[in-house]
This record gives structure tokens, C-alpha cells and sequence, in this order.
């Protein structure tokens, strides 16, 4: 893809999301807020999984880290929520980071289990600490009103918040990539010993990443809580961790728009598949899924690349 | 004259108009149509629950073919939330914003209510008849458009409470209970029951999670206290074992099983009839797997309706006589409602219940709910296992009324 075509691609998509309030409903637009965070939580495990290559079957427990620090803060000591956001990523950043030096051991399937264990326990750890999570009862949130007067209905607001931080945190992320971290984060990837032998220090460099990506995470959780104004164990389940996994590889590993696509399947192909049938939803959905696999092996995001190299390649070819 | 009668229509016309806007204006209400909304789990962890749901759906289908609730057909829209509040919030939000559903009736599961208990109260769309023992669900004064259905837990923990206190004075007892709100409140329905006595009487306390494989220590250590008083808080898959293992060591205290675990289809024909012998629940509904209601005509019209609607749902399970007392509940306060189905009128009749008796409740047990009181049924019955079938004794205990 030319930097030209997809500049003019992030500029649409930036457009179409800026009017969108103009022209759905409050439902609609919850639905688009619910994307946007769980584009921000795909985006950091593309980070660890699709760009550094650790798979992380557990993603579902930061996500719950952040969703509890926010309610938390919010409920118990009545912090602006915005600062509560910060404090979920954080958290995350710490708890990812801290994760991340034990599961240096860990290579492929041995580390998804171990961080599978994490996405199981989460729903008994948050029991247990019933005093500060509310045990199974979970936390009742308000959601916050628009301030300085604006004229937007709160899920207008949380929608624009969440579009914020959502754009601060692609930009973000697409700088970290592209640079000598991200060459750095790739090498470790594709060979872990000729990284080290350039001088990458894996180790720190693996932590690191599973930090950052835990951190995105959390903030997706933190946003998440606001937006349903209410947290409960029920809520991250190990289901979570999958849904987020499959969430990547359909929108496209190692893809920073592919987070986008894959927060777009994962919020609306559920709820088509239970408009098509009542009775087998998840029949549906895993039709949809190896569909989406098999026509688009590497994502949407890798199929439209390879369309639109097609395109540009036709178009050069016509000029010659 | 002539005009005078036109004049007269015209008068009538206009008192009526307000009425008629009033229908018209309620959303999901039109003259033949009455929508309401439903979520619950038809996958994921609470699947189990699903047939409820289902069974919602097949009752209203036989509402419909006998010509609707005065003339209109009722449109039931029910969504899978998998029992996960953010999915419950999001499918209960497109009920009330996008399919524009009159009321929401039967959600079902406790944290997944709680998730929407505000946002239904600030939207002002009835809420009523959820399924789940809490005891938040009667709250009329801060949420008014939000009602319960079956008896809470707490109450049921201060039945059994009230028998022992009258019944055994100088009691141990010993409890176990599921680790979530479930357990928690048919614990203290126990602890407040007793009251002063309670620190004397219990001597032990143990807890399972709900993904525990077995809970055979406990037993043991129940036993080891010297308990003759077990008060068993658990679901089916644990009432079982709690039985069988209380059975097998030798343990023979009064045998207290709550109400969640009594069928005898899915809890004591597995533990064995004989090491059933003995136990005491609190009921509110017939136990459609004992034998003394083979004979019971409400029980053979539920039959008959499970064979001709829902035929794919067991016989065996009691949440499907369950769906279909609840959906009756539903059925005469929209008849109450007339031609008035406002969402202020749904509420309001939904809280003016009177003694209504339904085929599937114990025999005495009436539906009661008021401006201040939203709880509809409040009466259990004790009842002692034979061997056979639920033997009922003692009378009626009415919480209302303590």
C-alpha cells in the first residue's frame, strides 16, 4: 500500500467516525463505543502476539485489572474518571511487565497455557477480594455526563472519550512499531537468536512488550467499565481472553488496523449469527469464522493490503 | 336532536382520545400487538437456565393462538446474553432503544440484572418478574419500575431458621454454602432468623466454589463438629453429593436442603431415595418429579402444554414449570392492564396483585404485591421427605406477615 492510499484511509475512517454521532442512535453509537475499546484491547495483544510473537491466551485478565481499577477508584474514592483510565494502564503496564519476566521461560503453546491459567483464575481472585471488588455483586457505576455544558448525551461523550484515546493510542502504537523498538520487537518474532545476536536484549525487550500490551488493555478495560457502568466477575471469563485472540487473527496479526476489524467482527458477527438463528448462534458464528479464515488467511486487514496491491499493480501496469 | 347526539359522540370521542393516545403512544404496544423483552443464557456457563427462556416463548405461543391478551398478540423478543453483564446490557439496550419493546420480563441471573437495574429505572420501562432469588428486586421506592417474582433466599434462611428454633432449642448446626450472593443470602436469612441465638447454634460454617469437584471434606468436617443440625446451601450437582457422602459416613443430623436443590428428578433419585429420607425443604411451587401431583389437574395441563408447545423440554426439569407460572403471572396483570398498557399502568397493575392463585403453586399459596410491596410470592411450606414424595406440614409461612 502507498503511504499516499493509506493516509487517505486513515483520513475516511477518521471522517466517518467523527460524523457518526450525527447520524445513529444512542444504541448504535454504544455499539461503536464498545468497538472502540475493544480496538484499543485488540491493538495491544496484536502488539504481544502478532508483533512480538508471544501468545497470550489471558488478555481477559488485564482487561478485568483495568475495568476493576476504574470502578474501584471511581466507586470507592470518587477519582475524576479520567485519571482513573491512566491508573488502570498503569496498573497494567506494572502487572504485564511483572507477568511478563516469569513467562520469559515460557515459548509458544507453554506460555498460552500459562497465561490461559490467568484468564481462569481472574473471576475467583476477583471474588476473593470481596471487600474491595463487591464479590459476585460486582459495581454499580454512573456514566459519566458530558462536562463544560456540551450538548452531547452521555453516550455521545463516552463515545468521543473512548475515539480519543483510541486515536493518542494508535498513533502511539504505530510510532513504537515502526521505529528501532518495533524492528527490535519483529527480530525477536522471527528469530530470536539472530536478535540477540544484534544486540537486542530480549529479555528486556519481551517484558517490556508484555507490558505495554497488558497497559493497552487495561485501558480498554478501564473505558469498558464506564461505558457499561458496571463490573462483575461474570463479565471476564475465560470467554473474554478467546474472544479477544480471535479478535486479532481476523482483523490481521501484526496489523495495527486490523485491531479496528477484528473489534468490528467480534462486537457485530455474534449478534448477526443470533439474527440469523435463534437456536445455534455459535453454529453460525464458527461458520462465519472459518469462513473469514479461509477466504482471508491473514486477516481482513491482510486481505485489503493484498487487494489494494492488486489495484496499484493493475494501475502501474495501464500507465507503462 | 341530530346534533346533539353528534355532539354527544363528539364529547365521547374526545374523553376517549386520551386513552386511545395513551396506547398508542406506549412503545411495542399497537391494537394487536404487545412487544416484551427478554434476555437470558442460552450459551456459556448458565446455559443450564436457558430452557427457561424458551419455555417463555412456547407459553406465549399458546396465548397467541388462543386469540392474545384482548386481542392483541404478544411479540416476544428474547436475546442470548450468555449470562455476561456487559452482553445483558448491550441486548437489553437494543430491546428498549431499538425494538422498542413495551417491557422487559424475565431477565434472568443476578449480576446480569444488576447491570441494567439503574439504566431500566432511568428509562422508566418496566422491569418486572426477573428471575433471581435476590432480595434487592423488592426496592419500590428507590427503583419503582423493577419487581421480583419467586421468594428470596433470605427469606426461606429464616423458615428453616423459625422451625429450629421451635422445634430444636438446644441445636448445632452446621452450615454449608455455595461461595457467591446465592449462598451468602441464604446465610444470613439463617443468621438473622435465629437472631441472638445464632452464635450460640451454629458451630460450623463451611464454603465450596461453585468449580469445586467434590465436596466430601466438608461433609467430614461437618460431622466432625458434632453438628446435628445440617443446613445444606448448595445446587443440585452438590446436594447430591452432600447427601450421599452425609449417608455414607453415617452422619444423620436434621437435614435442612434449600429449596434450590429439592426436585426429585435431578437431586434426590441421584443421591438414592433411602439416604433422601428425612430431609426438609421449604416450598413454594409443586415439585413437578413427585408422585403425589401424577394425579393434580394443574400438573396434567402443564403436561399437556410441555407436549403441544415445548416438546422439546424435559418433563423432569422444574424450570420449565417455573416459565410457565411466571408467564401466567405476566398474562393476568397484562389483563389487568385492559386497554390501558401505558408503561405507568403495566407497573401499577403488576403491583396490584391480589390473591391470585396459580395451577403450579402449592395449594394456598396466593400472589400478593402492592404499591409498597414488590414481592409477589412471599408463602413457603415445609415439607419432609418420606422416602417417596415431599410430605407437607406445618402451615403456610407468610414473610409478609413477620
Amino acid at each position: 500500500m502507498t503511504p499516499r492510499a493509506r493516509a487517505v484511509g486513515v483520513a475516511a475512517a477518521l471522517a466517518v467516525a467523527l460524523v457518526l454521532p450525527l447520524f445513529v442512535s444512542n444504541f448504535r453509537l454504544f455499539q461503536f463505543t464498545q468497538v472502540g475499546v475493544y480496538a484499543i484491547a485488540l491493538l495491544g495483544l496484536n502488539v504481544l502476539t502478532g508483533y512480538n510473537g508471544q501468545i497470550s491466551l489471558g488478555h481477559g485478565a488485564f482487561y478485568a485489572l483495568g475495568a476493576y481499577t476504574t470502578a474501584i477508584m471511581i466507586d470507592r474514592w470518587d477519582v475524576p474518571y479520567p485519571l482513573t483510565i491512566v491508573a488502570a494502564g498503569v496498573l497494567c503496564l506494572v502487572a504485564g511487565f511483572l507477568f511478563g519476566i516469569p513467562a520469559l521461560r515460557l515459548e509458544g503453546l507453554y506460555l498460552a497455557l500459562a497465561t490461559f491459567a490467568l484468564a481462569l483464575a481472574i473471576p475467583q481472585i476477583l471474588k476473593y477480594f470481596e471487600h474491595w471488588t463487591g464479590g459476585s455483586q460486582g459495581i454499580v457505576l454512573s456514566k459519566p455526563n458530558a462536562p463544560w455544558g456540551l450538548p452531547l448525551s452521555p453516550d455521545q461523550w463516552l463515545y468521543f472519550v473512548t475515539l480519543v484515546v483510541l486515536v493518542a493510542l494508535f498513533v502511539l502504537a504505530r510510532n513504537l512499531l515502526a521505529g528501532r523498538t518495533g524492528r527490535a520487537i519483529v527480530a525477536i518474532r522471527d528469530n530470536p537468536i539472530a536478535a540477540q545476536a544484534m544486540g537486542v536484549n530480549t529479555a528486556l525487550y519481551k517484558s517490556l512488550t508484555f507490558g505495554v500490551s497488558a497497559a493497552y488493555t487495561g485501558v480498554a478495560g478501564g473505558l469498558s467499565a464506564l461505558v457499561i457502568a458496571f463490573v462483575a466477575p461474570d463479565a471476564f471469563n475465560v470467554f473474554l481472553s478467546i474472544t479477544l485472540l480471535v479478535g486479532i487473527v481476523i482483523g490481521g496479526l501484526a496489523s495495527i488496523s486490523g485491531a479496528l476489524f477484528g473489534a468490528l467482527f467480534i462486537q457485530f458477527v455474534p449478534n448477526w449469527a443470533q439474527d440469523i438463528s435463534k437456536a445455534a448462534p455459535w453454529a453460525i458464528y464458527g461458520v462465519f469464522l472459518i469462513l473469514f479464515m479461509y477466504v482471508m488467511p491473514r486477516g481482513i486487514a491482510g486481505a485489503l493490503r493484498l487487494a489494494l496491491a492488486r489495484v496499484g499493480r493493475r494501475g502501474t501496469a495501464a500507465r507503462a | 336532536m341530530l346534533t346533539r347526539t353528534i355532539l354527544s359522540a363528539l364529547i365521547a370521542a374526545l374523553a376517549l382520545a386520551p386513552a386511545m393516545t395513551m396506547a398508542a403512544d406506549t412503545p411495542g404496544v399497537t391494537a394487536t400487538e404487545i412487544k416484551i423483552g427478554n434476555t437470558n443464557p442460552y450459551s456459556g456457563p448458565a446455559s443450564a437456565y436457558g430452557t427457561i427462556g424458551k419455555a417463555l416463548g412456547a407459553y406465549f405461543k399458546k396465548v397467541n393462538e388462543e386469540g392474545g391478551i384482548s386481542g392483541r398478540k404478544i411479540n416476544y423478543i428474547t436475546y442470548d446474553d450468555a449470562y455476561s453483564p456487559p452482553k445483558t446490557v448491550e441486548m437489553v439496550r437494543k430491546l428498549v432503544e431499538q425494538d422498542q419493546v413495551a417491557l422487559l420480563f424475565q431477565t434472568l441471573g443476578t449480576p446480569t440484572n444488576t447491570a441494567i437495574h439503574k439504566y431500566m429505572n432511568q428509562q422508566k420501562v418496566p422491569h418486572i418478574f426477573v428471575a433471581t432469588g435476590a432480595t434487592k428486586w423488592n426496592d419500590p421506592r428507590n427503583h419503582p419500575w423493577t419487581m421480583g417474582w419467586q421468594p428470596n433466599y433470605q427469606t426461606e434462611g429464616r423458615i428453616y431458621a423459625n422451625y429450629v428454633l421451635k422445634n430444636l432449642p438446644d441445636a448445632k448446626i452446621g452450615i454449608l454454602y455455595q461461595n457467591d450472593d446465592y449462598g451468602k443470602d441464604y446465610r444470613k436469612g439463617l443468621h438473622d432468623g435465629l437472631g441472638d441465638a445464632a452464635k450460640k447454634m451454629i458451630v460450623m460454617e463451611q464454603t465450596y466454589e461453585v468449580t469445586d469437584p467434590t465436596i466430601d471434606s466438608q461433609i467430614v468436617n461437618l460431622k466432625n463438629s458434632g453438628a446435628n443440625v445440617f443446613y445444606n446451601v448448595t445446587i443440585p450437582k452438590f446436594a447430591v453429593q452432600a447427601i450421599k457422602k452425609a449417608h455414607d459416613i453415617g452422619w444423620k443430623p436434621l437435614h435442612l436442603l434449600n429449596n434450590v436443590s429439592s426436585s426429585l428428578g435431578t437431586t434426590l433419585k441421584p443421591a438414592g431415595l433411602e439416604a433422601s429420607k428425612g430431609l426438609i425443604t421449604a416450598l413454594y411451587m409443586k415439585e413437578i418429579t413427585d408422585p403425589q401431583w401424577k394425579n393434580d389437574k394443574g400438573y396434567q395441563d402443564w403436561v399437556a402444554w410441555m407436549k403441544k408447545y415445548y416438546a422439546e423440554g424435559a418433563l423432569d426439569d422444574q424450570a420449565n414449570a417455573y416459565a410457565y407460572s411466571v408467564a401466567q403471572t405476566l398474562v393476568q396483570v397484562l389483563k389487568q392492564c385492559g386497554n390501558d398498557l401505558s408503561r405507568e399502568n403495566i407497573i401499577k397493575q403488576a403491583a396490584s396483585l391480589k390473591n391470585l392463585e396459580l395451577p403450579l403453586l402449592l395449594p394456598g399459596i396466593k400472589i400478593n404485591t402492592s404499591a409498597t410491596d414488590f414481592a409477589p410470592i412471599e408463602q413457603e411450606q415445609l415439607a419432609k421427605f418420606d422416602g417417596e414424595r415431599w410430605v407437607l406440614f406445618g402451615e403456610l409461612y407468610d414473610a409478609a406477615k413477620k
